[in-house]
């Protein structure tokens, strides 16, 4: 059953998550996530959606830009610039 | 000034993310390799100034936002600073948590994580107005701490987490949309099947 604890661990998910709680805090998560089935199931989802979203968003810069920017470093960087 | 090939040996790791976040600010490639271009000579000619051992890649994230602001934003006509509507809290997982769809049992939060699309996720992402776009790049996929994302947005870490909070559920929203059009996800949340709205567990009992 959803409980105050519930509504305190989900509202630290997100903290949680990012690391941004303090020790005491993700250790008092932890703890009612190891009772809490639902709520450990709902961590579980938020974590693998975050992974999916920093893996579909892995850009390669292409070769022709790298070059470009380095002409352009090098451009700058002559002694009469 | 800087030895070239030093900025540039220094920078190298990151610059395919910075290029990420070039297209994700910018939305189309021709503004984003300008952006890049300034960027990396800004930060060339600003080298001398930075602080050895310091984040260097937090300062570069910071340069690209200072020059996406003066010189590319500018040219949007869209507002500045724009509001969302309100989206609760674990939207996608009160939709598809614990909701089998397949013959194979597969979850349907697995199959929509498998089946989204590189180009669905990064234009969810691009749909996000800038103010909470952003925190969301930095913190989801570049991994920023609140603090460096403050630094690097010039805003209070209050503001960092509450554009967040909210740019992520809205974030959710639009995937969850794609997974809709796409027809990807069971099309429960209209009639309030089971595993429409959420599993009928102890999750909403409240």
């Amino acid at each position: 059953m959803m409980s105050e604890n519930c509504d305190g661990a989900l509202s630290e998910l997100y903290a949680y998550l990012d690391g941004e709680l303090t020790e005491d805090d993700r250790v008092a998560v932890e703890g009612h996530l190891r009772n809490c089935s639902p709520c450990l199931e709902a961590f579980d989802f938020e974590a693998e959606i975050r992974k999916v979203i920093a893996n579909r968003c892995q850009d390669r810069c292409p070769d022709e830009l790298r070059a470009r920017i380095a002409a352009a470093i090098a451009e700058c960087a002559k002694p009469e610039n | 000034m800087a030895d070239p090939s030093t900025f540039t040996d220094d920078t190298a790791p990151y610059v395919d993310a910075l290029y990420g976040a070039a297209r994700r600010m910018t939305r189309n490639t021709a503004d984003a390799e300008d952006l890049m271009q300034e960027t990396f000579l800004r930060a060339f000619r600003a080298y001398d100034r930075f602080e050895q051992g310091t984040n260097l890649k937090a300062w570069l994230y910071r340069i690209l936002t200072n020059t996406y602001i003066n010189s590319y934003r500018a040219k949007q006509r869209r507002p500045q600073e724009s509001d969302l509507a309100d989206v609760e809290d674990l939207y996608l997982y009160r939709r598809l948590g614990g909701v089998e769809t397949s013959q194979i049992g597969r979850s349907a939060e697995d199959q929509l994580m498998d089946l989204l699309t590189e180009g669905e996720v990064k234009e969810a992402i691009e749909s996000l107005p800038e103010n909470f776009r952003m925190p969301v790049l930095l913190a989801d996929v570049e991994g920023f701490s609140y603090k460096e994302i403050a630094e690097i947005l010039d805003v209070p870490i209050g503001t960092v987490m509450s554009r967040l909070h909210r740019g992520r559920k809205a974030l959710q929203k639009s995937l969850w949309n794609f997974a809709s059009a796409r027809r990807l996800v069971p099309d429960g949340t209209a009639s309030g099947a089971a595993g429409g709205d959420l599993a009928p567990t102890a999750r909403e009992a409240r």
